[in-house]
């Protein structure tokens, strides 16, 4: 086999590079905090993305703890919640706001602090690169400034958690991360906390969008030899896809935002009507931002999937070029589809109809996805390690997130379930049990690439099966709450909703063991630091990074590899 | 009983596929059953209510909304378990049949241009067909038949006011009642938790009710699940919708759009009611029945028309009572309108 040959040919070479460049590594605060390395780089936001997933889950286990059973228990003056003191539930009024207000911080966290740095920042930076034959980033100091921009919106976001916002000086902005006016202008949040979560969200803004001028660049420019976009790795694909969407929904967000803000501060009425603006047109411009938004956080999960699956099975993808376009077709037809957010905001017959249409277009090529996957794994030898049982979890479970997705594209039963926990259950599945799958997918995949020691199989295991049932068990049942019609983000229900939401927060216990159970993983690993190999999946693994040592030397490629067009890179 | 049923079958699904070297298969099951459950899940059959353990929908209280649960249960909901079914059966038999023992060695195709063609035009086709149906169901919910009754529905934070614009009743505030707000008082007086308010939306049965919605501060949505119906109370927006309830009785609804601290506090009551019911309703709120202002339009057409002949007063009689029906909807609706309304 050609390939293997060509393999091994890489794999001296990379040695001899690994030799003289381990010892140009500058000291511990140069290294971490002037970072240029992409690798390091990588790091930093996967721990970044662990320690803001923790607090994001967290804020869920507040949020499932309180909708336990019907009346307030935690949300109040006296709760242990109240005895930790971090929130003001001094007064009913003070309580019921901080749970909304932890209700939005959930989501920004979730979705700005956790998805994105793990997707775009952890594994982006960390494997695009190297997938591509590529010594680093095209622009590495702007890859640093990236990262600590996020840093300083998190900052930011933090702080108005703690910040008055409503009339009688409740803290933390607590109009749901869709942010819509009136509730977000001095109507329904007077004081500055909203106006932090917009600069929070301007500066995660500019970091992701220099973050994607960064990798389109790398990923036009600094392709190795041979390595042609029709032979590129689907991971490198899925983030070059997601990069653009980002490049051109994010400065939409921002200049919604950005008028929010000068609603709220200079008197301008862009969303007001007693000034001739519409509160309607916020919506718009938020969700031409928010629905590619969604797409960002699962497609880098289709490229690590697609490697994963292939890797496993020891066969290469099925239907290569087919993934890749599925890929961009659902970047495309994302950006098309926005106001199936809003079908009971007053649209004409027209507008409703057209989205329902469009909608279910994005059915056709996530639905290639699937089969492919699927197909990928047909007449393989698969093996079940770790990652692969994510993989195959993610499947299955994007899966039944997305025939819900279906369910409510059409408008007319979007009546009925549009702000319920039917849409709760939805978008969970495709994130929380999508988006995240594929992540954990991801870090066990290249755990051993990137800290070059093994993980406890046991403990990984562990970890999945407690997840997968946590998780079901707390998103399953909300389908027949919403079917019920019990709305969402809701500190308090009727007694009509009160088993499936039990049962929900039983899930979440599961949930919360399980990610304790990752926690033991990744110390054991740290603590025992069995030595990494530099390909421990085998003849599966056809990408670059496996031909390298792990974790891979400080500057890899010294000399670029070459690919031929009978090598399986992708 | 059908709710121990699915998690019995969960975990007795374990084991399976542990045996079977670790499955996806429990959800699928769970989700099968769960399909032919939610079709006939209310027991109980409260009208109007979330119902505790149910599946499925609340009862349907319109004949659109048994469309669109028709629409769901029947067509929607059996394609979306046999795609999550089928995956899973084909991910099970990938891991029975392909993995590493019972196939060491891996097939290397990578292309199929016949079943990649299948899998993209198969879903296409069941889309067109869910499609059909969707849009014509749209078309149902928003083309509204010439209504009975208009009512006003304004969103505040945090309760609802309510306006009967042609019939003189105006500013009816519908606010969560003191001993709804806790659990043992709600028990003591017999009245759901969370839902009951002190002055209901009454509404006659058998009518067309056009519901005009704003709202007064932020947005907020009016919504009654028995009637399949949502729209948003948008400030400085009037959005309409319409309803037609088949049956005497009440039925409630929650604020459907994030609105500050209350926004779990703030129900919607409807209480539908026969004609001559929602006719004192209407006579004890200070407003006039639409009888009532007929013969009004007729006293005052005779009295402008004294001279003329019988025949041609009783003419003017029905043309001044559709002229001032007419114009009390077009005035209503001059606000940006959208929806039902804008369509015609």
């Amino acid at each position: 086999m050609s390939s293997t040959a060509v393999t091994h040919e890489r794999d001296t070479h990379a040695d001899s590079h690994a030799h003289d460049a381990h010892e140009h590594k500058p000291g511990f605060f140069a290294r971490w905090v002037f970072t240029t390395n992409h690798k390091d780089i990588g790091t930093l936001y996967l721990i970044f993305a662990i320690l803001f997933g923790l607090v994001g889950g967290a804020f869920s286990g507040l949020i499932r703890w309180e909708l336990a059973e019907p009346g307030l228990q935690v949300f109040m003056k006296g709760s242990m919640l109240d005895s930790m003191g971090l929130f003001n539930l001094s007064n009913p009024d003070h309580a019921k706001h901080a749970f909304n207000s932890v209700v939005t911080a959930h989501a920004v966290i979730m979705i700005f602090f956790m998805v994105m740095p793990a997707t775009m920042g952890g594994f982006a930076n960390w494997f695009v690169p190297i997938m591509i034959g590529s010594p680093d980033m095209a622009f590495p100091r702007l890859n640093n400034i990236s990262f600590w921009l996020l840093v300083a919106a998190a900052v930011l976001l933090v702080t108005s958690i703690f910040t008055p916002s409503g009339p009688g000086g409740e803290h933390g902005f607590a109009g749901g991360w869709t942010m819509y006016p009136p509730m977000s202008t001095h109507t329904g949040s007077p004081g500055p906390a909203m106006d932090l979560v917009i600069l929070a969200l301007h500066i995660a803004g500019a970091s992701s969008i220099l973050g994607s001028i960064n990798f389109i660049t790398t990923i036009f420019n600094m392709r190795a030899p041979g390595m042609t976009l029709h032979r590129m790795p689907l991971f490198a694909w899925a983030i070059l896809v997601t990069a653009f969407m980002l490049l051109l929904s994010l400065p939409v967000l921002a200049g919604a935002i950005t008028m929010l803000l000068t609603d709220r501060n200079f008197g301008t009425s862009f969303f007001d009507p007693t000034g001739g603006g519409d509160p309607i047109m916020f919506q718009h411009l938020f969700w031409f931002f928010g629905h590619p938004e969604v797409y960002i956080l699962i497609l880098p999960g289709f490229g690590i999937v697609s490697h994963i699956v292939s890797t496993f099975s020891r066969k290469p993808v099925f239907g290569y070029l087919a993934m890749a376009y599925a890929m961009m077709a659902i970047g495309f037809v994302g950006f098309i589809v926005w106001a199936h957010h809003m079908f009971t905001v007053g649209m004409s017959f027209d507008l409703r109809a057209y989205f329902t249409l469009a909608t279910m277009v994005i059915a056709v090529p996530t639905g290639v996805k699937v089969f492919s996957w699927i197909a990928t794994m047909w007449g393989g030898s698969v093996w079940f390690t770790v990652p692969m049982q994510w993989a195959i979890g993610f499947i299955f479970l994007f899966t039944v997130g997305g025939v819900t997705g279906v369910v409510l594209s059409n408008a007319a039963v979007d009546y009925s379930l549009q702000d319920t926990y039917y849409v709760v259950a939805h978008f969970h599945y495709v994130l929380s049990l999508g988006a995240v799958f594929s992540i954990f997918a991801g870090f066990y995949y290249w755990f051993e690439k990137m800290f070059g020691v093994k993980y406890n199989k046991w403990l990984g295991g562990a970890h999945f099966w407690i997840m997968f049932v946590g998780v079901n068990l707390v998103f399953f049942p909300q389908h027949f709450l919403g079917l019920q019609g019990m709305p969402r983000r809701y500190v308090d229900y009727p007694e009509g909703f009160a088993y499936w939401n039990m049962v929900s927060s039983i899930g979440y216990a599961i949930t919360a063991v399980g990610v304790v159970v990752f926690l033991i993983m990744c110390l054991e690993a740290a603590i025992v630091r069995r030595k990494g190999e530099a390909n421990p999946w085998g003849e599966g693994a056809t990408t670059l990074e496996w031909t390298l040592s792990s974790p891979p030397p400080y500057h890899q490629f010294s000399e670029l590899p070459v690919i031929k067009e009978d090598d399986e890179h992708h | 009983m059908g709710n121990k049923g699915l998690f019995g079958k969960g975990l007795s699904g374990r084991g399976l596929f542990r045996a079977a070297s670790g499955a996806v298969a429990t959800l699928a099951l769970s989700a099968a059953i769960s399909a032919t459950l939610s079709v006939s899940a209310f027991a109980e059959d409260t009208m109007g209510l979330p119902t505790d353990k149910a599946m499925g929908w609340q009862p349907a209280g319109s004949a659109l909304k048994r469309q669109a649960e028709w629409f769901y249960d029947d067509l929607l909901l059996p394609i979306i378990v046999a795609i999550c079914v089928l995956v899973a059966g084909l991910i099970i038999w990938i891991m029975i049949r392909y993995n590493k023992k019972t196939n060491p060695v891996p097939a290397k195709f990578s292309h199929n241009t016949l079943i990649e063609i299948v899998w993209t035009v198969v879903p296409v086709l069941i889309l067109v067909v869910i499609a059909v149906f969707s849009l014509g169901l749209l078309r149902d919910f928003n083309d509204m038949p010439k209504p009975d009754v208009v009512v006003k529905a304004t969103g505040n934070q945090w309760f609802w006011s309510y306006d009967y614009p042609e019939l003189g009743v105006t500013d009816i505030e519908s606010r969560l009642r003191e001993d709804a707000k806790d659990i043992k008082t709600a028990h003591a007086a017999g009245i759901p938790y969370l839902l009951e308010v002190d002055n209901v939306l009454v509404v006659p049965v058998n009518k067309v009710v056009h519901v005009q919605v704003t709202g007064a501060d932020v947005i907020h949505s009016f919504t009654i699940p028995a009637f399949g119906f949502k729209i948003d109370a948008v400030p400085g927006r009037l959005n309409n919708t319409w309803f037609k309830a088949e049956k005497i009785g009440t039925y409630y609804g929650q604020c459907s759009e994030l609105c500050g601290k209350d926004h779990a506090y703030m129900p919607i009551e409807v209480k539908v009611v026969s004609n001559a019911d929602f006719d004192a309703f209407i006579v004890k709120n200070g407003g006039k029945t639409r009888a009532m202002i007929a013969s009004d339009a007729a006293a005052s057409a005779a009295a402008a028309e004294q001279a003329a002949e019988t025949a041609s007063a009783s003419a003017a009689v029905t043309d001044a009572a559709s002229a001032a029906a007419t114009s009390a909807t077009t005035s209503a609706s001059a606000a940006p309108v959208s929806g039902a309304a804008a369509a015609h």
